[in-house]
């Protein structure tokens, strides 16, 4: 036995040195997988370029990412992100060290250190009233030597110091219905005032002692007329506002507590002007601007209180806070847009006649409008001011403007990705050039002789450097073409802004990038939201020659009746198609398993009042679908009602919206969840890609087989419908935080039910549990994570869902001669017979998103993708969530490979999928089969980006990256060499022999 | 006669009288144990070598029996676990008495053996020739034909058996069920909450 075991250890350990193990080694970091850093659509941006130390600017951002860049590269020095409900509403630098962040509704106030981004100090401020929340760090005010910085926030004025955020006053506004619009701060006096409107039509005035929060006076002036919106401050003490109508400016002087208006109806200043007005917020002394439509008007405030239009204009026009460059000079720039320019202007706010800068810059049309605009001024070799822009676009990019050029850019709006779908590159064609297969010989082989040194120990540390760089610089990753195992693909992301980027895997390199027409605000569309991508066509055999195509679902506005956009984007090259602007809403998307003669695929559209619309509207497309008419069903999730309804197709449309693509539907079945003890709070269904290989024959499984062997060769049969709906509901008290209701108050109900038909295949109460739940569905299982009140901890529980009705193909013979009817069609009308295991276990992370591991043929074992709290991807092996597993698993069954039961599932460390870094700001988890039957590409998205090759049960279907091929040459040529010489030789000696 | 020739041994000569001859038998030479009934002698000859040859064939025949008891000790050390090892071992143990018994019908050696070791492929050389050398009319070959049929039949058991230990036979449901592809459904589903 001894020597038995010890040859099984012996073979064992000579195979597991042959294959690589799951974790990364440090030089494997970068080889496969690649990490990038975004911030947002930066909000504000403060810039700080003092003489000593590096050049920088701090910005915060609409993903809530308080940043600090390097201002000659773009680069972040450091970032931090705060969570999804710490809004930050305002940032400013303090002391010229400190960076002061307010957030979560103006009630938290931190520091932050300029140089290295700790914190420095952070203190909460009270209040309740909801209300503007407003940052001001003055410049010279001091008390006791302490630098404040005042902030109105939920209905309080609060001094607070800066060294240690300390408050140092505050003064209270919540019982007054005030609702404050600005506070001012005139340098060098210590005075403050706060300014704001009661009761609609009440001015409201208050001058406060900047020292000690003493209100010194109060002034309040009706003006019937009434406001409308913001207002501008153009003087310490006169700011401008817009009467209710929108038509008349006021301009409202508080000079020693006196209040006064004035009015001017804007007709007046602009002879053709048409429709209300809207303030532009910004803080130039003597000048705002006011845009009406497309028309951007700007006004001078000269010192008697007197407006006159200094420019108006058709452009889109950007204007910037206020920069003061010298004693008393204040700088501002505007920028317009012109075709594929954009004009920036500097002038003194005093001056409006003279350009201190003008310039044109070159804009990328991909880009869209200049939304925002910072500048800063640095001090030439020859003593005048120089002037360099931060622009954020439509795009959500930020750029810097110098000398009339960009200097960097950074694409952040990949920070709020909405979707990911994929895409094939195209196919490698014929006619590389010779020389550059000399090349790649001659470097191929120094690299393998490289490669062979390292191998044999006898590199110096400058060959190891290189060795490593090579394998970071690997040119045939980012190749454009796409490659035998399937590993390079493009992804194509959609992003808050519109903008649709096909990123390469190989390296993560943007591709093309495209602002698409369909989602830019327009006439007809004026707040596009992008929703949804979708594989449109998908060519392979059939037509081979035509790019494949992604379908981009948006719709006008946020409500549900809202008309759809959509466009069909080109993924080789990132061209628009064509877009269209549909009369009718979408509110759900189905693609269809059918495809037509060119492989676009069919997509049904269900508008908000249940028609269907098909797409693409090709008589061949109507054709197929009629075919199918019949199977095809459709259901929506109501979740605030509670209601889950099944419908199917009833017939063309009738009315006024007939159509040959459009069809009516009918309600076929309905499940209501009783209102007082049941909410919906999550619902998943198989990933789609899951139910049809992606670059294959419609309605092909990826999962591989419907069979499961356990131990003794017993086979249960896994009932695997692609209409199976997974619906968590909590009871209603506890759809709230965790921890906000008792355990006996709260639990949770998991639901598996069958779409077409509307039966409930499985149902399971979990008391005393509550959401928020995560769940992933997948094959025959679903795993799902929740909080247990009880046991103060997390949990994940797996149901799996098998079917008996088949259970009784056991008789071998029968299944070799094929007299079985296990793969003809089923009917999923005909009675399921069902059974399900399911199982526990406590889980210590709390979890942001879940997913599972794909592969092309569904051979490979899964690997759950957990999201976790701390933003890092953990690879769990589906076998630790085996309903199966026991405390003591007996010999077949550890055979099989179950795991003994415990109570917890294991966080092992290696595991990491994103070893070292982390994904800010988690969102999402995708995951794509490569060619490679083992190996499948996961991408992570949030913030940043997160791209790596997985391999759940090892690469064992191919050679591992590091593969010495020019030692394995080497050593055959030298085999092959030997057997010659020892073939001469022996006939040498056989003759010698034979003649003796 | 001639004159250069001095003297001459006829061994061919079988008369058995010495006076026939000119020269004597050499001593310690006795002409009786050669000279004998020319029947009689052969078949005694015969006798003898049909016996050694029977002795000899089922010596041969038992020959698979310590064959058996090495695969099983190889078998054994080889585990039940499915790796390299034991899929070599229970393919030698299976393809060693197939050859044989091929051997046993045509009693040739007209095979190569591609997969097999050289250590292997001598032994079947012997196995192969094995029945060829005994083969005589007053041999009854049957018994140890019969014998090494069936210790080889005995082994290509034995080598069967290890391969269901190692659950490489298909001989489970499982087996059949596995490579089918689950069955197409109808009717189709799509939707959720709203966009």
């Amino acid at each position: 036995m001894a020597i038995r075991s010890f040859l099984i250890f012996f073979i064992f350990f000579f195979f597991s040195s042959l294959n690589p193990i799951l974790s990364l080694y440090e030089d494997q970091v970068g080889l496969v997988d690649w990490h990038q850093q975004y911030l947002g659509k930066v909000k504000q941006a403060v810039f700080h370029t003092h003489k000593t130390g590096r050049k920088r600017v701090v910005v915060s951002t609409e993903e809530n990412v308080v940043a600090s860049l390097d201002l000659r590269q773009g680069e972040i020095f450091w970032r931090h992100v705060l969570g999804s409900n710490d809004v930050i509403d305002g940032i400013d630098i303090a002391l010229g060290k400190y960076v002061i962040t307010l957030s979560s509704g103006g009630s938290i106030l931190r520091a932050w250190n300029l140089p290295d981004g700790q914190m420095v100090w952070e203190s909460s401020l009270r209040g309740s009233k909801h209300s503007k929340s407003l940052l001001l760090v003055p410049t010279n005010l001091k008390i006791e030597k302490d630098n404040i910085v005042i902030i109105f926030s939920n209905g309080r004025l609060n001094a607070v110091s800066c060294i240690d955020g300390e408050v140092l006053w505050e003064k209270d506004f919540e019982g007054e219905s005030l609702e404050v619009q600005h506070v001012i701060q005139p340098t060098g006096s210590n005075l403050i005032y706060v300014v704001g409107f009661a009761s609609s039509s009440l001015f409201e005035m208050y001058q406060i002692n900047a020292l000690n929060g003493e209100l010194l006076k109060h002034e309040s002036a009706a003006f019937s007329g009434g406001f409308l919106g913001e207002v501008s401050p153009v003087f310490s003490e006169t700011v401008v506002a817009l009467d209710s109508t929108g038509l008349i400016l006021l301009t409202i002087s508080f000079q020693n507590g006196k209040i006064s208006f004035q009015q001017m109806p804007i007709s007046n200043l602009v002879k053709d002007s048409f429709g209300p007005a809207k303030i532009i917020p910004s803080s130039i002394t003597g000048i705002f601007a006011i845009k009406m439509n497309a028309v951007t008007i700007v006004i001078r405030v000269t010192n008697e209180n007197k407006l006159e239009v200094v420019e108006k204009t058709n452009h889109e026009t950007s204007i910037s806070d206020a920069l003061s460059i010298s004693e008393g000079q204040q700088a501002f720039a505007l920028v317009q847009h012109a075709g594929h320019e954009i004009h920036l202007r500097v002038k003194l706010a005093h001056n409006w006649d003279d350009n201190l800068l003008k310039e044109s810059v070159k804009m990328d049309q991909h880009r869209g409008l200049v939304h925002k605009i910072y500048i800063n001024n640095y001090i030439r070799t020859d003593k005048s001011y120089g002037f360099r822009a931060l622009i954020v676009m439509e795009d959500h990019s930020l750029l810097l403007l110098q000398q009339g050029e960009i200097v960097w850019s950074r694409e952040d709006s990949l920070a709020s990705i909405i979707d990911v779908t994929t895409s094939e590159l195209p196919v490698e064609r014929d006619g590389v050039s010779v020389a550059k297969v000399e090349h790649n010989l001659f470097e191929w082989l120094k690299g393998h002789m490289l490669k062979l040194k390292g191998t044999l120990m006898l590199a110096s540390p400058q060959d190891i450097a290189a060795i490593q760089s090579m394998r970071l610089k690997n040119s045939e990753k980012s190749k454009m073409t796409r490659d035998h195992n399937g590993f390079r693909k493009l992804l194509i992301v959609l992003t808050r802004a519109g903008k649709l980027f096909a990123l390469h895997t190989g390296d993560g390199h943007i591709v093309w990038s495209h602002l698409l027409q369909s989602l830019q605000k327009s006439k007809v569309c004026q707040h596009p939201i992008g929703l949804n991508l979708y594989k449109w066509q998908v060519p392979h055999h059939h037509a081979m020659d035509e790019n494949p195509s992604v379908l981009v679902i948006g719709k006008c506005g946020p409500s549900s009746g809202a008309p759809g956009a959509l466009s069909f984007v080109d993924t080789y090259t990132g061209k628009e198609l064509s877009s269209l602007s549909l009369v009718h809403s979408v509110a759900q998307v189905i693609p269809l398993p059918y495809t037509d003669s060119t492989e676009q695929r069919l997509h049904l559209l269900i508008d908000a009042d249940k028609y269907a619309h098909l797409y693409p509207k090709t008589p061949e497309a109507i054709s197929i679908f009629e075919r199918e008419f019949s199977n095809i069903y459709w259901y929506s999730v109501e979740d605030d009602s509670g209601i889950i309804k099944g419908h199917a197709l009833r017939g063309k449309c009738t009315g006024e919206v007939a159509d040959e693509v459009c069809f009516d539907t009918r309600e076929l079945w309905s499940i209501v969840f009783p209102s007082e003890s049941e909410k919906i709070i999550a619902t998943v269904i198989r990933k789609q890609n899951e139910c049809y290989v992606v670059n294959g024959g419609y309605g092909r499984w990826v999962v591989h087989t419907q069979a499961k062997v356990i131990a003794d060769q017993e086979v249960i049969y896994k009932y695997i419908s692609r209409n199976l709906l997974f619906v968590a509901t909590v009871a209603l008290k506890g759809s709230g935080e965790i921890g906000s209701v008792t355990p006996e108050e709260s639990w949770l109900v998991a639901y598996l039910i069958d779409t077409v038909t509307g039966r409930i295949l499985h149902r399971v109460t979990h008391h005393g549990s509550q959401g928020p739940v995560h769940a992933v569905f997948s094959e025959n299982w679903v795993v799902y994570h929740y909080f247990n009140l009880k046991a103060h901890r997390y949990e994940m529980s797996v149901i799996e869902i098998y079917d008996q009705s088949r259970a009784d193909n056991k008789d071998v013979w029968k299944l070799v001669l094929g007299k079985h009817n296990l793969t003809s069609p089923i009917s999923l009308y005909s009675r399921p017979d069902v059974i399900t295991k399911s199982q526990s276990y406590f889980f210590t992370h709390s979890v942001k998103a879940i997913a599972v591991t794909s592969t092309t043929k569904g051979i490979t074992s899964k690997q759950l993708l957990i999201g976790t709290i701390g933003d890092q991807v953990l690879a769990l092996d589906k076998r630790f969530l085996d309903p199966r597993r026991t405390v003591n698993p007996t010999q077949a069954e550890k055979e099989e490979g179950i795991i003994p039961l415990t109570d917890s599932l294991p966080i092992i460390p290696q595991s990491y999928v994103t070893h070292a870094l982390r994904v800010e700001g988690l969102r999402g988890i995708i995951t794509v089969p490569a060619k490679l039957e083992s190996t499948t590409l996961v991408f992570a998205h949030g913030v940043d980006l997160f791209f790596t090759q997985l391999a759940p049960s090892r690469t064992y279907d191919s050679l591992t990256d590091d593969f010495n091929y020019a030692l394995l040459l080497i050593t055959i040529v030298a085999l092959v060499a030997a057997i010659f010489v020892t073939w001469t030789l022996s006939e040498r000696k056989e003759l010698q022999e034979n003649w003796r | 006669m001639g004159a250069g020739r001095r003297w001459a041994v006829d061994f061919s000569d079988n008369s058995t009288a010495p006076s026939s001859r000119d020269i004597p038998d050499p001593p310690g030479f006795t002409r009786a144990s050669v000279d004998q009934d020319d029947s009689a002698v052969s078949r005694q000859k015969k006798d003898a070598e049909a016996n050694w040859k029977a002795q000899k064939a089922w010596e041969v025949a038992q020959a698979p029996f310590k064959n058996l008891l090495m695969m099983g000790f190889m078998m054994w050390m080889a585990g039940s676990t499915v790796h390299l090892f034991s899929i070599g071992i229970t393919f030698s143990a299976l393809w060693q008495p197939i050859s044989a018994l091929q051997g046993v019908g045509k009693g040739k050696l007209s095979y190569d053996f591609y997969f097999s070791n050289a250590v292997d492929s001598s032994k079947f050389h012997f196995d192969f020739a094995v029945f060829e050398p005994y083969k005589d009319n007053k041999v009854d070959l049957l018994g140890p034909k019969l014998l090494f049929i069936a210790l080889n039949l005995g082994g290509l058991a034995l080598g069967v058996w290890k391969l269901n230990t190692l659950g490489l036979l298909p001989t489970h449901a499982s087996d059949w069920v596995s490579s089918l592809s689950p069955a197409q459904e109808v009717e189709y589903s799509g939707g959720g909450i709203p966009l």
